[in-house]
C-alpha cells in the first residue's frame, strides 16, 4: 500500500469534536477552583508530608527528650500542644509521629497493592479452577476485618515499625485483589482486547500493553484512597499496644498513653487524636477528588 | 461471490476463493429462557447451513435484522469463533487452522468493529494505536513509523495532529476513521466491517462511505460489510447476502437482488427502507422468532405474506436462480411481483 | 423570525425558544407552530438541537436557561408553567416517546402495572376499569395476547414490543400532542415501519398532533406534513414537507438530502467538515463555514427567516434563512 497514492483531502487541523487541547489544560488547571475542599485537603496533606520530611527542623524539641520539670503541662507558649506524663513535648511528638504514620501508611499500601495486583491479575486472567481457588482464598481473608488480620500477622511477626508495615500490608491484599480482579474482568472483555487478539498479538503482550495499563490506573487511585485506612489500622495496632514500641512517637501509642490521664490532661490524647483525624479526612477527600477527576468512565463522555 | 455448488471447489490453490463457507453451522449452548437456576443447556442455532464464497476483490454486504446471525458469521470469517459444523475456509484451508499458524492471516484480514470506540485502547494515543499494527507486523522500519502513521491518517481524512490525541477526545465519525486507519495499517487484502457506518449523522456517514469506496477501488481491497441499511449495501457492495434466522435466504448481485427481490423477506426489507414521499408500505407482521424455537418448514413462513401450506412443512434450501443469484424459497417472487 | 403568522388554529406555537447551557447556546430563537392533527418533523444532525426542543417543551431539560414562549392551546405557556401544573399536563395533554424504550420503562415493574398506574393517576379510573382499558390499548398498539403481556417485565420484551408499550403509555390519556424523539432509530427496519405506521395511525384516529425528532429525511418525508430543518441550534428552513424537500432553498437542506442513500444510488457527494462547536460558532450564518454557496456577507451577518414564495398560497409558511438561496 502506498499511502501517497490517494489524495484524501485532510483538513489542516482537527475540527474540535471533543474539548480542544487548550480547553483541556484550562479545565485541569481549574480543578483547584472547582473543588475548594479538595484544595484545602491537598494543602493539609502536603503540610503533613512536609512536616514529616523536615521533622528535625520543624519540631521545637527532641520528641523523646523527657523532662521531669515539665510533666503534663497544658498547652502554653513553650509547649503549644502541652506535654505528656514524661514531660515530652507533644507538638514535637505529633510532628515526628506524622513520619511514622505516613511511612507505615504508604509502604503498607504499596505492599497490599502489589500483592493485590498479582493475585487479582492471576485470578482475573486465569479463569477456571485457578480463579475459583484464588477467589475463595481472598474471600476467606476478606471475612476478617483488616484490623483483626493485622493483629494476627503481628502475633506471627512480632512488634516494630517494619513488622507493622508488613502486617498492615498483608491485611490489605484481600481488598486490593478484589478490585483488581473486577477491573481485569471488565477490561478483558472489551473490544480493544479482542481486537488485539485478532491482530494475533501474543497474550502476554496483550496483558502487558492493553490490560495492565487499564488496571494500574484505577489501582493507583485505590492506593491514594486506602492510605488513610492503612494509617488507621496501624494506629489502632499501636493503640492496642501491639504495634510499634514506646517511646516511638506514634499517634496511636500517644493516644493510648494519654488514656489514663484523660480526665485532667485531655490534651495528651486529644492532640494526637486530632492530628490523626485531620490527616485521615484530608487524605480521603484528596483520594475521592482524584478518583472523580480522573475516572476514565467520566472522562470518556467528553 | 458465487454460489458454492460442489463443482466450484476443485483446486484449492489459485482459484480458491478468499473465503468459502460450506454448510457452516454455529450452535451456542445457552440456558433455556425463563429458567434461571437450571444447569441444563439447550443449543441455540445461530447459523445453520450457510454456504457462501467471497472472491478476491469482491465486495459483499451481509444484510439482516438483529438475530439473523450476521455478526456470528462475521466473527467466524475473522477466525474469532470456530464453526460447530461444516467448514469455514480461507484460501481453501480452515480459517482457525490458518489463524493458529501465525500472524499472516491477522495481517491479511483486518476488522473494523461496530463499537469503534470500544475497539481502541482508551489509554493509547491515536498515533500509538495506529503504530501498534505497523510494529507488530513489521510493516515499516521504526524510523519511518511516524511518517506512515501520518500517511494513514491522511488517507482516512484526518489531520496529522490527530496522532497526539486520545480516542476520548474525538467525535464518533473521527473514531471510526481512526479504526479504519488502524485496520489499513497492516496492508490487508480483506477488510471485514461490522456496521461501520451505522449510528452516525448522514453527512458523516456519507464521508465514511465515500472513503471506503475509494479505498476499495484504489487498493482493490476485498470487503465484507455488515449493514442493516440497504441503501448502504447498494452503494458500497456489488454482492449481497440477505440473512434471516441464521440462514442466507437470498444472495446475488446487489442491484439485481434489490431491483427484483425473489425472496419475500428481501422484498419486505426493501419495502421497509425509507424512500422519499413514498407511502410507508404495509410492514411485515410480527417479529423475528426466537432461534431457540424455530418455526417448522420455512423459517420465514410465520411472517411471510405469501406463505402457502407447503411452506409450513418443507424447509427450502438455497437454490440457484440464474445470473449468480440464489434464493431459499419454495415460491420465489417473479420479477413482476415487486 | 416573526413572519410566521400566529395561527388561531395552532395547537402549539413556539416563539423565540432559546436555550443556554453555560456559555453554549444550544438553541437560538427557534419558532414553530403546529396545527391540530398535524405531524411535524424536526430534522438535523446531532448537535442541531432537535431533541432539545422536545425536552424543553416537556420541561425535562435540567441545568439550562430557557427563554421564549411555547403556547399550548388552552394551557398557556409550557415553558413558564409551574412544575406541578406541568406534571399534570404531561400524560393528559402532552406525552413523549423516547428513543430507547428499554431505558424509559422501569425495569422493576411489569409493563401492565406501568400502564395501569398511568391510567389511574391521569384519568382517575378504578383498578378494574384501568385494567380493561390497558388490555384495549395493548391490543390497539398491536400486542398480541394483550392480557398475558400485561404481566411481562420490560426485559422480557423485544425492542419493538417495548416501543409498542411506550406508545400505549403515551397515548393512554389521549394527549393532544405527542413528542416522539427518534422513536425507531434503535429498531430494525421492518419494526421501524411497524412503529411509525402505528404512531401515525393512532394519532390520526385521535386527532392528535405529533412532533417527530428524526435524522432520516426520507422517513420524515414519508411520515410528516411539515418539516423543520435545524442546523447548530437554529431553524434554517421550514415548511410543508414537499416544499422543503422538493423546492428547498437552503443549501444545508440540499446537503442533508443529498446524503440520504436511497436504494440503488451510486453517486454520493460527501460534504466536508463538521458542525462547528459552540465556542467556535461563526458570527454570521452558522452554516457559512461549510456552505458551498457562501458569500462574504454570510460570515458577517446572520440571515433572517424569509418566506420562500409569498405569492403562492400553498407555500406561504415555507421559510428559509439564507443570503444566497438556491
Amino acid at each position: 500500500m502506498s499511502a501517497e497514492a490517494t489524495n484524501a483531502p485532510a483538513p489542516a487541523t482537527l475540527p474540535p469534536a471533543g474539548p480542544a487541547p487548550q480547553a483541556q489544560s484550562r479545565k485541569r488547571r481549574s480543578i483547584f477552583v472547582r473543588r475548594p475542599f479538595f484544595t484545602v485537603a491537598l494543602v493539609i496533606a502536603a503540610a503533613y508530608l512536609l512536616a514529616a520530611a523536615f521533622a528535625p527542623h520543624v519540631a521545637p524539641y527532641d520528641p523523646v527528650l523527657q523532662s521531669m520539670d515539665a510533666m503534663m503541662q497544658p498547652p502554653s507558649g513553650a509547649h503549644p500542644l502541652g506535654t505528656d506524663s514524661y514531660g515530652q513535648d507533644i507538638l514535637s511528638r505529633v510532628i515526628f509521629g506524622a513520619r511514622y504514620a505516613l511511612v507505615i501508611g504508604i509502604f503498607s499500601v504499596l505492599i497490599g497493592a502489589a500483592g493485590g495486583l498479582v493475585i487479582g491479575l492471576a485470578a482475573g486472567l486465569s479463569g477456571g479452577w485457578v480463579e475459583w481457588a484464588l477467589m475463595r482464598l481472598i474471600d476467606s481473608i476478606l471475612a476478617l476485618p483488616s484490623l483483626i488480620l493485622a493483629v494476627a500477622f503481628i502475633a506471627i511477626l512480632g512488634q516494630g515499625v517494619d513488622k507493622v508495615v508488613i502486617a498492615v500490608g498483608l491485611s490489605m491484599v484481600g481488598p486490593f485483589s478484589r478490585t483488581v480482579r473486577a477491573d481485569v474482568m471488565q477490561v478483558k472483555v472489551q473490544g480493544f482486547v479482542e481486537a488485539a487478539h485478532l491482530m494475533s498479538i501474543p497474550s502476554l503482550q496483550v496483558i502487558r500493553r492493553h490490560i495492565l495499563p487499564n488496571v494500574i490506573f484505577p489501582l493507583a487511585v485505590q492506593v491514594t484512597i486506602r492510605i488513610s485506612e492503612a494509617i488507621l489500622v496501624s494506629s489502632s495496632l499501636s493503640f492496642l499496644g501491639i504495634g510499634v514500641t514506646p517511646p516511638t512517637p506514634d499517634w496511636g501509642l500517644m493516644i493510648a498513653e494519654g488514656r489514663d490521664f484523660v480526665s485532667f490532661a485531655p490534651w495528651m490524647s486529644a492532640m494526637p487524636g486530632f492530628a490523626l483525624a485531620l490527616l485521615l479526612i484530608a487524605l480521603s477527600i484528596v483520594g475521592d477528588g482524584i478518583r472523580e477527576e480522573y475516572d476514565p468512565k467520566s472522562r470518556r463522555g467528553a | 461471490m458465487m454460489l458454492d455448488t460442489a463443482t466450484t471447489r476443485t483446486a484449492p490453490s489459485r482459484t480458491a476463493p478468499i473465503f468459502e463457507l460450506i454448510e457452516v453451522e454455529k450452535v451456542f449452548q445457552v440456558r433455556p429462557p425463563g429458567r434461571r437456576f437450571t444447569r441444563e443447556k439447550v443449543g441455540l442455532r445461530a447459523l445453520d447451513g450457510v454456504r457462501l464464497s467471497v472472491e478476491k476483490g469482491a465486495s459483499l454486504a451481509l444484510v439482516g435484522e438483529s438475530g439473523s446471525g450476521k455478526s456470528t458469521l462475521l466473527r467466524m470469517v475473522a477466525g474469532l469463533d470456530a464453526p460447530s459444523g461444516g467448514r469455514a475456509l480461507y484460501h481453501g484451508r480452515p480459517i482457525r487452522e490458518v489463524r493458529a499458524e501465525g500472524p499472516g492471516f491477522a495481517r491479511d484480514v483486518a476488522m473494523v468493529y461496530q463499537d469503534a470506540r470500544g475497539s481502541l485502547d482508551p489509554r493509547m494515543t491515536v498515533g500509538a494505536l495506529i503504530a501498534e499494527p505497523l510494529r507488530h507486523f513489521g510493516i515499516v522500519p521504526k524510523a519511518q513509523e511516524e511518517t506512515r502513521v501520518g500517511e494513514l491518517l491522511e488517507r482516512v481524512g484526518l489531520p496529522a495532529d490527530a496522532a497526539k490525541r486520545y480516542p476520548s477526545g474525538l467525535s464518533g465519525g473521527q473514531v471510526r476513521r481512526v479504526a479504519i486507519a488502524r485496520a489499513l495499517a497492516s496492508e490487508p487484502s480483506v477488510l471485514v466491517a461490522d456496521e461501520a457506518v451505522s449510528g452516525l449523522d448522514v453527512s458523516t456517514q456519507a464521508q465514511l462511505l465515500t472513503l471506503l469506496r475509494k479505498l476499495q477501488q484504489e487498493m482493490g481491497i476485498t470487503l465484507v460489510f455488515i449493514t442493516h441499511d440497504l441503501g448502504v449495501a447498494s452503494y458500497l457492495c456489488e454482492q449481497i447476502a440477505i440473512m434471516y434466522l441464521g440462514r442466507i435466504v437470498e444472495t446475488g448481485p446487489t442491484d439485481a437482488v434489490l431491483n427484483a427481490p425473489a425472496h419475500p423477506y428481501a422484498a419486505a426489507l426493501r419495502g421497509a427502507a425509507p424512500r422519499f414521499f413514498e407511502p410507508i408500505p404495509e410492514p411485515l407482521p410480527g417479529e423475528i422468532p426466537s432461534p431457540l424455537d424455530l418455526p417448522k418448514g420455512c423459517r420465514f413462513s410465520t411472517r411471510c405474506p405469501m406463505a402457502q401450506d407447503d411452506c409450513r412443512t418443507r424447509d427450502p434450501q438455497l437454490g440457484t436462480l440464474g445470473a449468480g443469484r440464489a434464493v431459499a424459497c419454495l415460491h420465489p417472487l417473479a420479477p413482476s411481483d415487486t | 423570525m416573526m413572519l410566521q403568522q400566529i395561527n388561531a388554529e395552532a395547537l402549539l406555537s413556539v416563539s423565540d425558544l432559546t436555550v443556554h447551557r453555560g456559555p453554549a447556546k444550544i438553541l437560538d430563537r427557534v419558532s414553530l407552530s403546529l396545527a391540530k392533527g398535524e405531524t411535524l418533523a424536526l430534522v438535523g444532525e446531532s448537535g442541531a438541537g432537535k431533541s432539545t426542543i422536545a425536552t424543553a417543551l416537556m420541561q425535562l431539560l435540567d441545568g439550562a436557561e430557557i427563554e421564549g414562549t411555547a403556547d399550548l392551546q388552552g394551557a398557556g405557556d409550557l415553558l413558564s408553567l409551574r412544575k406541578r401544573e406541568m406534571v399534570k399536563l404531561r400524560g393528559q395533554r402532552l406525552s413523549m416517546i423516547f428513543q430507547d424504550a428499554g431505558a424509559a420503562l422501569n425495569p422493576a415493574y411489569t409493563v401492565g402495572r406501568q400502564l395501569i398506574t398511568t391510567l389511574r393517576r391521569n384519568l382517575g379510573l378504578s383498578r378494574s376499569a384501568a385494567r380493561s382499558r390497558a388490555i384495549e390499548l395493548f391490543t390497539q398498539v398491536g400486542i398480541n395476547d394483550a392480557e398475558a403481556r400485561l404481566s411481562a417485565f420490560p426485559h422480557q420484551l423485544s425492542g419493538g414490543m417495548q416501543q409498542r408499550v411506550m406508545v400505549a403509555i403515551a397515548l393512554a390519556c389521549n394527549p393532544d400532542l405527542l413528542l416522539a424523539d427518534e422513536p425507531t432509530s434503535a429498531l430494525d427496519v421492518t419494526i421501524q415501519a411497524q412503529i411509525i405506521r402505528l404512531i401515525l395511525q393512532l394519532t390520526r384516529e385521535r386527532g392528535a398532533s405529533c412532533i417527530f425528532v428524526l435524522h432520516d429525511l426520507a422517513l420524515a418525508s414519508q411520515s410528516c406534513d411539515r418539516i423543520v430543518v435545524l442546523y447548530a441550534g437554529q431553524v434554517v428552513e421550514s415548511g410543508p414537507s414537499e416544499e422543503v424537500l422538493k423546492r428547498h432553498r437552503h443549501p444545508y437542506t440540499r446537503q442533508l438530502e443529498s446524503c440520504v442513500l436511497e436504494i440503488g444510488r451510486k453517486d454520493l457527494q460527501a460534504p466536508e467538515g463538521t458542525v462547528p462547536s459552540h465556542d467556535q460558532m461563526p458570527a454570521g450564518c452558522r452554516f457559512a463555514t461549510r456552505c458551498p454557496r457562501a458569500l462574504d456577507r454570510c460570515a458577517r451577518e446572520a440571515p433572517p427567516l424569509t418566506p420562500a414564495d409569498p405569492a403562492r398560497s400553498d407555500a406561504r409558511d415555507h421559510l428559509f434563512a439564507c443570503w444566497n438561496p438556491e
